[in-house]
């Protein structure tokens, strides 16, 4: 097991030093950082100090040596357009997207967890087919468009909720978290449904699938030809069944929600990482999106990881070492 | 519910297909999808016979018919019974020649991304040692790169064009199937009958396609289907961005961004009716997968 | 129980919050703006968005208006004492938020600090770069001498934000950020800054100007145009920039709302390819071949696309009001632009006539390229114009990309005709030297002429203007240039964009062409 792992890790290793060539090539191909950043009204001379300034004027190889240097000393750069150090304008942003993507999750799972259970339980009923008509919507509406529209209806028309932005954030850890003040939940509210509308679908879907396969399971037949009552069969036997499948998935889609936020962080202005990546991407801020995706591959690596793992324990038919 | 049904039948000669097409029949709401899916592809299909007008042809449009509201008159006379966009294109034509737009892109870079990521999974899970590593480690590599810096590169390196982001999609999108595939692979092969088909000494494409791939599908194609109607929606959101369709060939997705800053100011046509084609189509091809799921499981059928 | 009196407590605290949250809100404003600042140094990045908040922190020596005239600013008066020497006398009793004093000093320090920021990607030293030397004759009297008679020197003063010696002597750009060394003479003072969220700013009450209406200020970046427009519809915001001109109908229907707005100094603009003599890349026959002789440098062709432009149309349809047309680069009342000289008048039958003249009877094909991220509509726009080509006979495709990869490809004079924007200084050697100047790298001329045009006729004007101190005669040899290119068809001007804002009906708004969005600007009805 311990070689198995320290395998994979050395693995991702190489995945990294992928990750950032793959970078490094295509930042340069898309174009040039310096043409995007410089005033218009630059002229020729200030031009060719900016690129010497950001390191630019040196050839792509010697660029990704000096870049390959300093993050075996732990320094994954200074961001072009802020002069800061990548890495700490990430972490700066981070708490915003963690509570964003931990409170789409909460939401998907209280709504879709239920909903999926009666949709399961009764799949015949007319409510079960709305349940799933719905949750087809949640998977077919485009982010960008459903996000708009919770605007305008609970913001501008009721005004219920804040339209755009984070709270007030209140410390916890060192850190700043919006969800600990009841400002910093009612901004979070909606962007945080917005985000669900995906999840909650997908664990709609688990969860009836689940509830169907384990309904017709001897075990389940054998408890209720015991004369268990319907509730204790539901909540114990088949939830319990279920849940494991749930949260596996669950867990791997925060991944991608956590990297890939970035089109409800732009339509609520919401101060995460997500909108930080989409705006160094635009201007092609190289150290940013270097040291971002270094985080993001270091964290999918980590719960594919741990996903396997867990597989392997779970299910003895899997073995983790190959033929070999 | 099929199970008592299926009792007597079994007596008649039964092949497989025709077992999958007498019980896809069964359910009403999945034949609803087909005949739903079937005239929107249709629709596709035939957009240049059935549009009041050419929506791709610069000369026919005039930007002063543009964002007349569902029914009224334009310039040339054509009636534009779900308005114009801003542009002054007739929003009924614009919907159906961007169907088509839709479903080449959704269903074209589903079908690629499925095939690659399809295979690429089934040679992961049998092969396994090295090859398994390198493969999976790739995916790993995919599922984190963002969505959005990738179609910036593959604009970069490739140009604008309707083929180029169904690559772009593809590229994006095969790690999913790649995933599944494997997952499901690696309990089958374990299987009693892919040892016996080992010991027959059969080939391995053989073994692959033939009898791992196929116990492999129902997760597959459960995916699929939600991955052709993710495909659509990822083309809107990187139409959103700028990164998708040409602007002179618009998508569904290009249309409903396009619409998107006149949601405020009450034009709701020009993003409405894209939105409801692109939810009808999505639905239709939802419906049709949901049952699927269910037919080809084995294990609901006990 | 003790949930009892924690419900209390809270309710007390709400209560109070209500009853002190009251004349609070009217002495605060919230504002909400579209292009994030990227920096509070005041010479890291030079960019619109971060000289609009180093405008409130920090004051220039010559400070501008709403117009863009120059007012006094740290400086009471400038004057040319002789050809290459000027004179500033400077305020006296200013002190900057940490009670630090202004001197000429300070004046000199900022001169040299200016060159000298680390890691900047497009910094402010251009426009020290023609200063030879500074002379302190006393603690508020300057002398600067420049490289040969410059009379521009005034008009980039108007560009640089002065800093303290004793407090900046050795501040880096993370101290400007994290609020130590965001130190000013401005009217207001920073009190707390998240980088591209929010910037917050309390009024300094020693200002020596005008009194600032608002005690406290909440400036934030909001991105998405239609979430800006709707925070300022939900209420969440007072005050927006960069409105989108799709929401202005509905805006200026809206009775708790007013906008104010004044034509601008950008002007949006057509390039061509005058670099290529043979075939350029995107342009070709009606079959689809390429044409061996680059059409675009024939007058006659350029004139014809100019005409074939109805700018009337993209001005009132596609951007819904918020532009003007223009054949040049200035709106009236702007020092250099040109008297009579109206926006060409869209004319297609002169335009296919003019074409045929020039060997194109029935057309040929020509893809436009433009951004679809940068200026309002531009996408929009390109279409229309494909629509009028076309139908002026020459076959238009259109690409609009992002303005990441599109603005690398227009730089590298890979179009055969793009749309692009100019924001210009109101001085008209400022975009002649940059984008219709021939390229020139000592001179630093023609950076941003992507066309490649060039013309040494213009250029020895241009010359000769830039040498000229009398402001009279430089405004009739800028307007000469202009003119000729103009004339020539060096771009194809399209017309100069409004700059409009919108605010809850309490507030108002003084204008600026520049862009700029400020606290200061902002009023109590």
């Amino acid at each position: 097991m311990s070689v198995y792992v320290l395998r994979r890790l050395l693995q991702s290793l190489l995945v990294l030093v992928a990750m950032s060539v793959i970078v490094f090539i295509g930042v340069y191909a898309v174009g040039d950082p310096v043409e995007i950043l410089i005033s218009p009204d630059a002229d020729q001379l200030e031009r060719e100090r900016a690129i010497q300034a950001l390191g630019l004027d040196r050839p792509l190889w010697e660029q990704y040596l000096v870049f390959v240097q300093r993050a075996l000393q732990g320094d994954l750069g200074r961001s072009f357009v802020f002069n800061e150090p990548a890495l700490r304008l990430i972490l700066q942003k981070m708490p915003a997207t963690l509570e964003l993507a931990f409170g789409a999750m909460v939401i998907a799972i209280l709504v879709g967890l239920p909903l999926g259970l009666y949709a399961g339980l009764r799949p015949e009923s007319p409510g079960a087919r709305l349940i799933m008509a719905g949750s087809i919507l949640g998977f077919s509406l485009p982010t960008f468009w459903v996000g708009l529209m919770l605007i305008m209806v609970f913001a501008v028309q009721l005004g219920w909720l804040p339209s755009t932005g984070r709270g007030e954030t209140a410390a916890l850890f060192g850190l700043h978290w919006s969800f600990l003040t009841a400002n910093g939940l009612s901004h979070l509210l909606m962007p945080a449904i917005n985000l669900a509308l995906f999840k909650i679908s997908l664990v709609i879907r688990l969860t009836r699938s689940g509830v169907r396969e384990t309904m017709l399971m001897d075990y389940v037949k054998f408890a209720r030809a015991k004369g268990l009552s319907p509730a204790r069969v539901t909540f114990v036997h088949v939830f319990k069944n279920i849940l494991i499948p749930v949260v596996t998935v669950v867990g791997l889609e925060l991944g991608s929600t956590i990297a890939f936020s970035v089109v409800t962080e732009s339509v609520f202005a919401w101060p995460g990482m997500g909108k930080l990546i989409i705006d160094s991407i635009n201007a092609l801020d190289r150290p940013v999106i270097v040291a971002y995706l270094m985080i993001i591959v270091l964290m999918f690596i980590v719960i594919n990881l741990v996903v396997d793992i867990l597989y392997s324990v779970l299910d003895p038919r899997v073995r983790l070492e190959g033929s070999r | 519910m099929s199970e008592a049904a299926l009792e007597p039948a079994a007596a008649r000669e039964e092949t497989p297909f025709r077992r999958f097409v007498s019980e896809f029949m069964a359910s009403k709401v999945a034949v609803g999808g087909l005949l739903v899916f079937a005239a929107v592809a249709l629709l596709a299909l035939f957009a240049p016979w059935i549009a009041p007008q050419n929506p791709y042809d610069l000369a026919q449009l005039d930007i002063m018919d543009g964002r007349l509201p569902p029914g009224a008159v334009g310039g040339s006379g054509i009636t534009h019974w779900l308005g114009t966009d801003d542009q002054g294109r007739d929003m009924l034509s614009g919907i159906i020649y961007g169907l088509r737009i839709s479903l080449t892109v959704g269903v074209g870079s589903a079908l690629i991304a499925c095939l690659l990521g399809a295979s690429l999974g089934l040679l992961a899970a049998y092969a396994g040692g090295r090859t398994d590593s390198v493969i999976m480690r790739l995916v790993d590599l995919q599922l984190s790169f963002p969505t959005i810096l990738a179609a910036l590169m593959i604009l970069a390196f490739l140009g604008k064009g309707i083929l180029n982001v169904v690559i772009a999609l593809v590229v994006v999108e095969w790690a999913y199937y790649a995933r599944t595939v494997r997952g499901s692979a690696l309990v089958e092969r374990r299987r009693e009958y892919i040892e016996a088909a080992q010991c027959l000494a059969l080939p391995t494409s053989r073994i692959l396609f033939r009898h791992l791939l196929p116990n492999c599908l129902p997760p597959l194609i459960v995916v699929g289907t939600i991955q052709i109607a993710r495909a659509i929606a990822l083309e809107a959101t990187l139409s959103f961005l700028g990164l998708g369709v040409p602007i002179t060939e618009p998508s569904l997705g290009l249309l409903i961004a396009n619409g998107y800053e006149y949601m405020l100011s009450g034009k709701y046509w020009i993003s409405f009716y894209p939105g409801i084609a692109l939810l009808v189509t999505i639905v239709s091809i939802n419906l049709m997968g949901d049952h699927l799921r269910d037919v080809l499981n084995p294990r609901l059928k006990k | 129980m003790a949930a009892m009196w924690r419900g209390l407590v809270l309710a007390g605290l709400v209560g109070a919050a209500c009853v002190l949250g009251a004349p609070g809100r009217a002495q605060t404003l919230t504002m909400a703006v579209g292009a994030p600042v990227t920096s509070l140094d005041p010479h890291f990045h030079q960019l619109s968005p971060n000289n609009a908040v180093a405008g409130m922190i920090f004051d220039r020596l010559i400070n501008t208006d709403g117009q863009s005239r120059m007012v006094p600013g740290l400086a009471e008066s400038w004057t040319p004492i002789a050809p290459d020497l000027w004179e500033f006398r400077l305020r006296r009793g200013v002190r900057f938020h940490n009670g630090s004093a202004f001197t000429a000093e300070d004046v000199a320090f900022t001169f040299q600090r200016v060159p000298n920021v680390p890691n900047s990607p497009s910094s402010f030293a251009a426009f020290v770069r023609p200063i030879r030397g500074v002379e302190i004759v006393d603690s508020h009297t300057l002398r600067i001498a420049t490289h040969g008679p410059y009379p521009l020197l005034a008009q980039d003063m108007t560009n640089l934000y002065i800093l303290d010696r004793e407090t900046h002597q050795s501040a880096t750009t993370e101290q400007f950020n994290s609020g130590p060394a965001a130190v000013g003479t401005g009217p207001f003072r920073m009190s707390a800054h998240r980088m591209g969220e929010r910037i917050e700013f309390e009024r300094n009450d020693a200002y020596f100007g005008e009194r600032p209406a608002f005690q406290r200020v909440i400036y934030r970046m909001i991105t998405n145009d239609s979430a800006r427009t709707a925070a300022l519809l939900a209420g969440d915001v007072e005050f927006i920039d960069q409105v989108p001109t799709a929401d202005l109908a509905r805006l200026r229907a809206d009775p708790r709302l007013a906008i104010s707005e004044t034509v601008g100094l950008r002007l949006i603009f057509l390039g061509l390819d005058h670099l290529r003599a043979e075939a350029s890349p995107f342009v070709a026959d009606n079959e689809g071949r390429p044409i061996p002789q680059n059409p675009l440098r024939d007058r006659r062709v350029r004139r014809a696309l100019s005409l074939a432009i109805d700018r009337e149309a993209i001005a009132a349809r596609v951007m819904e009001g918020a532009a003007t047309p223009s054949g040049q680069f200035f709106p009236p009342g702007v020092f250099s632009h040109i008297p009579d000289f109206p926006p060409p008048r869209h004319d297609p039958a002169e335009a296919r006539r003019l074409l045929a003249e020039a060997g194109f009877p029935q057309g040929f094909r020509l893809t436009l390229h433009g951004p679809n991220d940068r200026y309002p509509n531009d996408a929009r726009v390109i279409q229309a114009i494909g629509q009028m080509w076309t139908r002026a006979g020459v076959r238009t495709a259109v690409e609009a990309q992002p303005w990441t990869t599109f603005v690398a490809r227009a730089g590298r004079a890979e179009f055969s005709a793009f749309l692009i924007g100019w924001g210009s200084n109101p001085e008209g050697s400022h975009p002649l030297r940059n984008l219709i100047a021939t390229q020139d790298r000592e001179r630093g001329w023609g950076a941003s002429n992507r066309g490649r045009y060039s013309n040494r006729e213009i250029d020895a004007r241009l010359e000769a203007a830039l040498r000229e101190l009398d402001d009279a005669r430089r405004e009739r040899m800028l307007i000469e240039a202009q003119r000729m290119a103009f004339e020539d068809v060096a771009i194809i001007p399209l017309y100069i964009q409004t700059n409009i804002w919108a605010m809850r009906r309490h507030l108002r708004h003084e204008a600026r062409v520049d862009e700029s969005t400020r606290a200061q600007d902002v009023r109590p009805r």
